[in-house]
């Protein structure tokens, strides 16, 4: 019995095989595979997936953060429609609606802070995704992997930057791409769309200021999940989270 | 004695040779670098978030904007990685297309490169000519999209229109007129694909040109040759992709390895350097040049062999034609949903990559389901590149950094995101 199709099959029997229960998952999506690493294994799984000829990731492409907070909310109730249409009020709270004083709790949210990687094998021609989720949400800790492949640099300080994860072993991590002196983790998803500080030259005092933003929340078109029935039932495939 | 000490510079983030908003932070020990430390994200829009804010289509025109400089590649990368997540095939004219405009966009990109790094170096006239090839296909981008840079043609499942019967032409005016005018036209008697063979033919000359400005030039190569030299070890381990990868003797290009749209249907060679210093790079866009212009020529002798169409006619993600709207109830109230709330996309995560004319490309992104997408990370070549800066730089001269920083070729657009 294998679940995976014959493209990946020999990768993720190896994966199975050598990692064992160093991997919390495996899962096959559009016919690409993720594994999915406790944070305790992610620096051995590393170099192991580096060194092993059989695996020879010898390029890391990309590294991202992802906050999976509100994950599958949606702000307008679709399910279910009355003899009068769909509601027209749309629940306020969705990403980007809210301003700095009502931004979301995050509080029970487990597993909220998740680095994914894209591995790219030249020597057998094939990808691989690692996810790895932090383990503590009030301050997201990662070994980094910048011994592993150099190139992860500017992708940990910037996961640094937008998410809050913090990388143990980073040499470097500075913020990357906000400006000098920001606050906050913009790309967090309890972070307003419109920001939180605003600057502008002020002709008295001569000089740039910064003062809290004026703008309105606004999105224009609502959040919907509509659950497709031609995607429902194409296989038992598993997918993401 | 007086004691002598490293001096700290600025370079940019105002400066012409920066491409960009580029703050440099030099270490300099008289003229040797020994540190060089780039601030970025002075050019930060934070695209992936406001994605995060707008259903699917309307981030198309976002990706535009990132290397502003290879336009559509980077769409290329972003559609698919939608049309990988619903499970949709574009039809194969659209897909030739996209090859083509691919292409199209990598001789636009590399004429850039080629352009500015010699004007970086001290070669005005290069400048003005790639320029001149520059304005014929920015033409096609405005033939097929009305918009000569921000095109935003491609779609999830195809493109938004079938190529043009008719190039349009260069108008009359107080500055355009007589003979001036007929040279601006001579092509443009025929079809779009009309006036790109011709084009075509015309420009392997003009890249001949180039190279008699540069590749024997000697001031060229002493500003190059040797100079930001990468070993392929290194190259792979900072994570280099595209003509940066394959100056340092890698042969690796997404087109031949990972084929997507129609590369595996078209003949082209890979272009490979041996010693990975700012020369071989060079020589290697050059030719990556000609390649595509191989590529282009023989999309134009498909597509104009083989008319259909070029988007799905599935009206849950592409709208109905305008005509089709004005008289079908069922078409219109598609148009209505897919213009207002969009589609939904299903649930799961997918990276879709193509080899943009800087290197790799790729768009992470995962759906929960809704009509807007959860979360979208950009790969951004330049972004891995510049992060090599600090490395290649160290020994250098500071007369070198402009020929490192062109040698990477980097937009901010794409670096900042």
């Amino acid at each position: 019995m294998s679940a995976f199709s014959a493209t990946n099959e020999s990768l993720a029997l190896a994966l199975r095989d050598t990692l064992g229960e160093r991997l919390s998952d495996l899962i096959e999506h559009r016919g690409q595979l993720t594994a999915v690493v406790p944070a305790a294994h992610w620096l051995d799984v590393a170099w192991q997936l580096r060194d092993e000829p059989q695996f020879a990731f010898e390029q890391l492409i990309d590294l991202s953060g992802v906050d999976y907070l509100g994950y599958g909310d949606d702000e307008w109730e679709t399910a279910e429609a009355s003899g009068a249409g769909f509601s027209r009020g749309v629940d306020a709270l969705g990403p980007g609606r809210f301003s700095w004083e009502d931004r979301p709790e995050a509080e029970d949210f487990p597993n909220r802070f998740a680095v994914a990687v894209q591995l790219l094998s030249q020597r057998h021609n094939r990808r691989l995704r690692l996810r790895c989720y932090a383990p503590a949400d009030d301050f997201p800790l990662l070994p980094s992997l910048i011994e592993v492949w150099n190139s992860v640099n500017w992708y940990e300080r910037e996961a640094f930057d937008l998410f809050g994860i913090v990388f143990e072993g980073h040499p470097d991590l500075r913020r990357i791409l906000t400006d000098y002196g920001f606050i906050g983790h913009p790309f967090r998803k309890d972070f307003p769309l419109i920001g939180n500080v605003a600057v502008r030259y002020d002709e008295d005092k001569g000089r740039v200021i910064y003062e809290p933003v004026e703008i309105e929340p606004r999105v224009g078109v609502p959040r919907v999940v509509r659950r497709d029935s031609r995607y429902v039932d194409n296989g038992q495939e598993r997918t993401g989270r | 004695m007086s004691e002598i000490r490293n001096f700290t510079m600025n370079f940019g983030p105002q400066h012409p040779a920066a491409h960009g908003a580029l703050r440099l932070i030099l270490e300099l020990n008289g003229e040797n670098v020994e540190r060089a430390d780039p601030h970025i994200g002075l050019l930060h829009r934070a695209t992936e978030k406001l994605a995060e804010s707008k259903p699917y289509n309307h981030s198309i025109g976002y990706m535009d904007r990132l290397d502003y400089m290879s336009m559509m590649c980077n769409e290329h990368a972003y559609v698919r990685a939608i049309e990988q997540l619903l499970d949709i095939e574009a039809p194969e004219r659209a897909q030739y297309i996209r090859t083509m405009y691919d292409e199209i966009t990598r001789i636009l990109n590399h004429l850039m490169w080629v352009a500015s790094n010699a004007l970086d170096l001290g070669a005005m006239s290069v400048f003005l000519y790639a320029f001149r090839e520059r304005e014929g296909l920015l033409d096609c981008y405005e033939a097929v999209s009305g918009a000569r840079m921000h095109a935003t043609y491609y779609r999830p499942g195809g493109v938004y229109r079938d190529l043009p019967d008719q190039m349009p032409k260069v108008a009359e005016s107080r500055w355009r007129k007589g003979k001036d005018l007929e040279r601006m036209n001579r092509w443009r008697g025929g079809t779009l694909l009309d006036f790109l063979e011709a084009f075509c033919e015309d420009f392997v000359t003009k890249v001949d040109d180039y190279e008699s400005l540069l590749t024997d030039n000697r001031i060229w190569k002493q500003r190059t040759v040797g100079i930001g030299e990468v070993s392929p070890e290194r190259a792979l381990q900072l994570g280099f992709s595209g003509p940066m990868l394959r100056g340092s003797g890698v042969a690796w290009d997404l087109r031949k390895k990972q084929p997507y749209a129609k590369y595996a249907e078209v003949d082209f060679d890979i272009p490979v350097g041996a010693n990975g210093d700012c020369y071989d790079r060079y020589l290697v866009r050059i030719e990556e040049m000609r390649q595509s212009t191989r590529i282009i020529q023989q999309c134009i002798a498909w597509l104009r062999a083989n008319p259909g169409p070029v988007i799905l006619r599935n009206f849950k993600v592409a709208p109905p034609s305008r005509r089709e709207m004005k008289e079908d109830m069922e078409a219109t109230i598609h148009h209505f949903k897919l213009f207002t709330e969009g589609y939904c996309v299903p649930e799961g995560e997918t990276y879709a990559a193509v080899e943009a004319p800087k290197g790799e490309f790729g768009c992470y992104m995962i759906s929960d389901g809704a009509n807007k997408p959860f979360r979208v990370h950009l790969r951004a070549p330049a972004f891995v590149h510049l992060s090599a800066m600090d490395e290649m730089a160290r020994g250098h001269m500071l007369a070198d950094i402009p020929a490192l920083i062109a040698t990477q070729d980097i937009v901010f657009g794409e670096v900042d995101r």
